[in-house]
């Protein structure tokens, strides 16, 4: 009894300052996170504060960090642009089309590795995700002397082409794509398919009525990831296209609206805004299944 | 006997059918791989040893030539510089980051952790092109701040080492959220019970993150770590919007490097030749990888 007591007596300091340290603890947290937030927000605020300045007020001696006199004359000079309109529209026409062709490539392929063993599988499986290592910077080179040299065997223009980029942004987004298709539909349950397959349904069936929508959730995170992959991507079109109307956003704001000496800063910053806008949007709205696309690859990996 | 007999071929029959429709369903998979990925991948070998103009094979001539080349040295160093300084920060940021969000009330998290992760979502060609206005010569918004705190104005992409810090600098702030959410999700995976066991046993701070933390998150650490390397190592628009290689070639890394000369240069087999410096790194991490794959297969 005396025992007791005594070791509760002697227990109770240590729990008292460990709530202590516990509350100097997320303190320090919170005084951390606000550092670290300015940190990591402040070129998108300045981007913004930027766009809503006059080229005079840009140059004017005033303090950089404050809009003094807002405009919006920045984005309806570009909203109305036809050039800016141009990378824009090649911008999204590419990215769904990649976001297609993706979905179209990976789904029936992870479907294929996870479900239906076949020769090479396995080694096959392995294979796609080391492809997913292979940088983009090893590859340009190469591909730039294939389709130089496929113009000259077919007569087909495909360099300085914004279309070409759909062929070749699938070589970034496929392996990524079926490798977290191929954890999502691993661990749909066996049971559920070949119920499937006793009531007489085949593979393209399960396919559609059971795995797209049970793995849904997957299909959105793969779809999230292919659509930003596609959208940020600088050095394909960057070593690819050149005409201006040929250009993606991306390259089109580095390239164009930077013009020799004259930078129009004002303009540059709400460019790069409004490239910035589609990931963005997508990552307020659906932001649980972008973060589960990223760490998918990495825990299943 | 019959019976089993002809099930048996049946069942063949059907597995054969099964693996044909497998394989074709995986075969847009294989083109896009094989003809996209491999053989340009392989191809690189090839035209690396061919001269400027394409026509003649010159063995190894481009690498030799490389090997007597100043800046070729100066961008082995500043590549090597670049990723590793760049991946420490950005793993060390990161961890830090993701304890700070795993303390604070779990309602609070959802919030915090989506304002942090903003740098990671924003396409890195256009942020850069924020910090390129931040680093401005003449309007720093960073040296109008420390002027006004009475420091001197920095030459932020003029100066060789100030240009080689920025670039460092802003390769952190795109990857450090990305190792945050890595972190904080492997956080969430280590059981409470660990730490208050340990808490009982009278472990402080440091030796719970030794004896715990680290050890849970062993794998996870060395997975980001590798990945980011090769990401690192291998990185383009960052240095391409931020320096373009400048001031006089100081900042350039493989890839940056590769593109002036094979693209703009024109001299495709020097630029492939370039690029493929980031291959024995792939090699590496892919040995890696495949050790963990069956190692997996064994224990599976």
């Amino acid at each position: 009894m005396t025992q007791t007591t005594l070791t509760d007596f002697r227990a109770a300091p240590p729990a008292g300052s460990t709530r202590r340290d516990r509350r100097r603890a997320l303190y320090w947290s919170y005084f951390f996170l606000v550092v670290f937030v300015v940190f990591f927000l402040t070129p998108p605020i300045y981007m913004l504060i930027t766009s809503l300045k006059t080229s005079q007020e840009i140059s004017a001696a005033s303090s950089p960090w404050w809009v003094f006199d807002p405009t919006l004359r920045n984005y309806t000079e570009l909203l109305t642009s036809s050039v800016f309109l141009t990378f824009m529209r090649n911008s999204a026409v590419i990215s769904l089309a990649v976001v297609i062709v993706t979905m179209l490539i990976s789904i029936p392929a992870a479907f294929a590795l996870s479900r239906m063993r076949f020769w090479g599988s396995a080694t096959l499986a392995t294979g796609v995700f080391l492809t997913y290592l292979i940088p983009d910077t090893l590859l340009f080179i190469p591909l730039y002397k294939i389709f130089a040299w496929l113009n000259e065997v077919t007569g087909i223009e495909f360099l300085n082409q914004w279309w070409l980029m759909i062929i070749i942004y699938p070589t970034l987004t496929v392996p990524f794509c079926t490798w977290i298709m191929i954890g999502y539909f691993a661990s749909i349950p066996k049971e559920l398919d070949e119920a499937a397959l006793i009531d007489g349904a085949g593979y393209f069936q399960t396919l559609t009525r059971i795995f797209i929508p049970v793995a849904l959730p997957g299909i959105i995170a793969a779809t999230i990831f292919a659509f930003t992959v596609a959208w940020a991507q600088f050095l394909y079109p960057m070593a690819f296209t050149t005409s201006t109307d040929q250009l993606v956003l991306p390259v089109g704001i580095v390239t164009t609206l930077i013009k020799g000496d004259v930078f129009n800063w004002g303009q540059i910053m709400t460019g790069a805004l409004l490239g910035a806008a589609p990931p963005l949007i997508i990552y307020a709205f659906l932001m649980d299944y972008y973060i589960a696309g990223l760490t998918a690859g990495a825990t299943k990996g | 006997m019959l019976e089993g007999g002809r099930g048996g071929a049946g069942l063949r029959r059907m597995l054969r059918r099964k693996s044909a429709i497998a394989f074709l369903m995986s075969l847009p998979l294989i083109l896009v791989i094989a003809l996209l990925v491999l053989y340009p991948a392989v191809y690189a070998f090839y035209l690396a040893m061919l001269n400027k103009s394409m026509e003649r094979f010159v063995g190894l001539a481009n690498f030799s030539f490389l090997f007597k080349r100043e800046t070729f040295w100066m961008v082995v160093k500043q590549s090597i510089i670049f990723a590793v300084t760049a991946v420490f920060f950005k793993a060390l940021i990161g961890f830090l980051v993701a304890h700070f969000v795993h303390n604070v009330p779990a309602k609070g998290q959802r919030k915090w952790r989506g304002m942090l992760l903003i740098p990671w979502v924003i396409p890195p060609a256009m942020s850069t092109l924020a910090w390129l206005w931040l680093f401005d010569p003449s309007y720093s918004a960073f040296n109008w701040l420390l002027q006004r705190a009475g420091a001197e104005a920095v030459p932020w992409l003029g100066d060789p080492y100030w240009a080689r810090f920025a670039v460092i600098l802003v390769n952190v702030w795109f990857g450090a959220p990305f190792f945050m959410i890595m972190y904080l999700a492997a956080l969430k995976s280590v059981p409470e019970q660990l730490y208050e066991a340990a808490a009982i046993d009278g472990a402080n701070w440091f030796q719970k993150m030794w004896y715990i933390t680290l050890p849970m998150m062993r794998n996870i650490i060395a997975i980001t770590v590798l990945f980011s390397l090769i990401v690192t190592f291998a990185n383009f628009d960052i240095v391409r919007v931020l320096t373009a290689g400048g001031p006089i070639d100081q900042t350039h890394v493989f890839a940056t490097w590769a593109f002036k000369i094979g693209i703009e240069s024109n001299d495709i087999p020097l630029g492939a030749c370039v690029s493929l410096f980031m291959v024995p790194l792939l090699a590496i991490a892919a040995v890696f990888i495949l050790r963990d794959v069956n190692r997996r297969g064994v224990e599976g």
